[in-house]
């Protein structure tokens, strides 16, 4: 197992001498620049420090800390195509640029005052963020970081409403839902100052995340009021949103929701989508196509991200407060879950690497990442981190619905 | 004090609130032991703020500043907390907390999050 301190002290050492323990060896900083490629980097939330951390998933190990960039709970980041730039969504309506190659924060703007996560469009051009206050989403000039669009979210009793699950679609196209007003919102961004807007009302009960399937067919919004999703076609012209999975809670009583679930990262593996259930201890797996149910998965409790290792094998769940000390790991092809571990107070997040031979995985209240290797499950190393959150990795900038 | 884990759910509710109402706080406990503050306050922080926001200036949930709570006591606040309400994402934190957690929670909510 690699500690964290040794792989940092590696990595200065690597990056050139006359570096202090301490330093960053950036482009910025370094007497010669490093000359690398940002493939295999990534970022850490620390949310209560309001800092990433520049992670190298070759090297298993910290390359960098990015200090100030606000109030972090329930951060989120995007990269552009080029993977050298992440765009960062804070909880105080902070959206930051960040630049890997340097380890540091191109520019910084306040946009709104409380934002939940955002999207980047297909060319690279667009940032969206979607906002609980003051409502809406509003689109950035990733250059710039410069507001090119501000659309409030006003639902059709023209209440203003929270924003949730804003995903980007292809051809600079970004979905939405929201929250209070029980829509969903298509914007076509072509022309970012004169966005087109196809609203779908009506399509279930406090809608509280989104997701696209990874083809771009379908935007789906998991519904916290009612036992249900909603499906939205975006392949057929003219297509309206349909209730799917309808009562797959069979009518008994949910349990008390102590965390949301998240829809990220909902993979399909296979023709199957298996996705946490609202309030019980199950995993659903569905079929991709039709959305019918074609089993349910009995765990340890109410799931909260259930991602899919990149082959689709393997589907690993974390879990709500009380027991968001565990993991498990369903295989796909039995529907089963093969193995449970407890890596500590608070999984918040889990993050694959491209082709999914290991996990990241962050356990908040042991201030540390967990590194697995996915095909034995055995731990290799971890790294140290203040309250880890989110974890992302670069080639998320050429995935869709993220 | 009625202690809520000794009765079925039902009549544990009744009898919070039945306590609430005739009890007045300060005289009904005493101030949790430095651990228990620990503990609770690591509760709303992280669990509370994944809802709230980690300040506490909201987010799905509702704003939970001093200033956003101040036209409610510190009983309603706890009901709230135990009880949850019915028809929104907020849980009832009873099978979770106690009665007396959920007092100090509603206190430290009324006084603001230590900085």
């Amino acid at each position: 197992m690699t500690s964290a301190s040794t792989s940092r002290r590696g990595l200065f050492r690597a990056a050139g001498a006359g570096l202090a323990a301490g330093l960053v060896p950036t482009a910025a900083t370094a007497a010669e620049p490093l000359l690398r490629g940002t493939g295999d980097l990534g970022l850490v939330v620390e949310r209560a420090t309001g800092s990433l951390l520049l992670v190298d998933t070759t090297a298993r190990a910290v390359l960098a800390g990015i200090d100030g960039l606000g109030d972090m709970s329930h951060a989120s980041l995007v990269f552009d195509r080029s993977e050298r730039y992440a765009f960062v969504f804070g909880r105080d309506g902070g959206l930051t640029k960040v630049d890997l190659l340097t380890a540091s924060i191109v520019k910084r703007i306040v946009q709104g005052g409380n934002a939940i996560g955002g999207a980047i469009s297909d060319d690279g051009k667009l940032v969206a963020v979607s906002n609980y206050t003051p409502g809406g989403v509003r689109v950035f000039d990733t250059e710039t970081l410069e507001m090119v669009a501000d659309v409030p979210a006003i639902d059709a009793k023209g209440a203003p409403s929270k924003t949730v699950g804003l995903v980007d679609l292809p051809f600079r196209t970004f979905a939405w839902s929201l929250l209070d007003g029980d829509e969903i919102w298509i914007g076509d961004f072509t022309d970012a100052r004169a966005p087109k807007l196809t609203r779908y009302p009506g399509i279930g009960r406090l809608p509280y995340d989104g997701v696209a399937t990874s083809d771009g067919r379908w935007y789906i919004a998991g519904l916290f009021g009612e036992d249900a999703l909603t499906r939205l076609d975006l392949w057929t012209a003219g297509a309206r949103p349909e209730k799917v999975l309808a009562g797959y809670g069979k009518g008994e009583q949910p349990l008390p929701v102590y965390k949301m679930p998240h829809m990220e990262g909902w993979g399909t593996a296979g023709d199957l989508l298996l996705i946490p259930a609202v309030g019980r201890h199950e995993v659903l797996a569905v079929d991709r196509n039709s959305f019918r149910e074609v089993g349910r998965i009995p765990v340890h409790g109410q799931p909260v991200f259930c991602v899919a290792r990149p082959d689709g094998r393997q589907v690993w769940v974390n879990y709500a407060h009380p027991v968001n000390d565990t993991v498990e790991v369903i295989d796909v092809p039995s529907l089963k879950v093969v193995h449970a571990f407890v890596p500590g107070p608070a999984v918040l997040h889990l993050e694959f690497t491209p082709r999914g031979h290991e996990v990241w995985i962050s356990v908040r209240d042991r201030n540390r990442i967990d590194i697995h290797e996915t095909r034995t499950f055995a731990k290799i190393a971890e790294i140290s981190a203040k309250s880890p959150s989110g974890i992302f990795f670069t080639p998320r900038a050429h995935r869709l619905g993220v | 004090m009625i202690r809520r884990a000794t009765l079925p759910t039902g009549l544990a509710i009744l009898a919070v609130a039945a306590s609430l109402a005739a009890t007045p706080i300060s005289a009904a406990r005493s101030e949790p032991d430095p651990a228990t503050r620990e503990r609770l306050t690591h509760l709303l922080i992280q669990d509370c703020g994944s809802c709230h926001g980690l300040t506490l200036q909201g987010g799905l949930g509702k704003p939970l500043l001093p200033e956003n709570v101040s036209d409610r006591s510190v009983e309603v606040l706890a009901e709230i907390i135990l009880d949850g309400i019915a028809g929104t994402p907020m849980p009832p934190w009873k099978g979770l907390i106690s009665q007396d957690d959920a007092l100090f929670i509603a206190e430290t909510l009324k006084r603001g999050l230590p900085r």
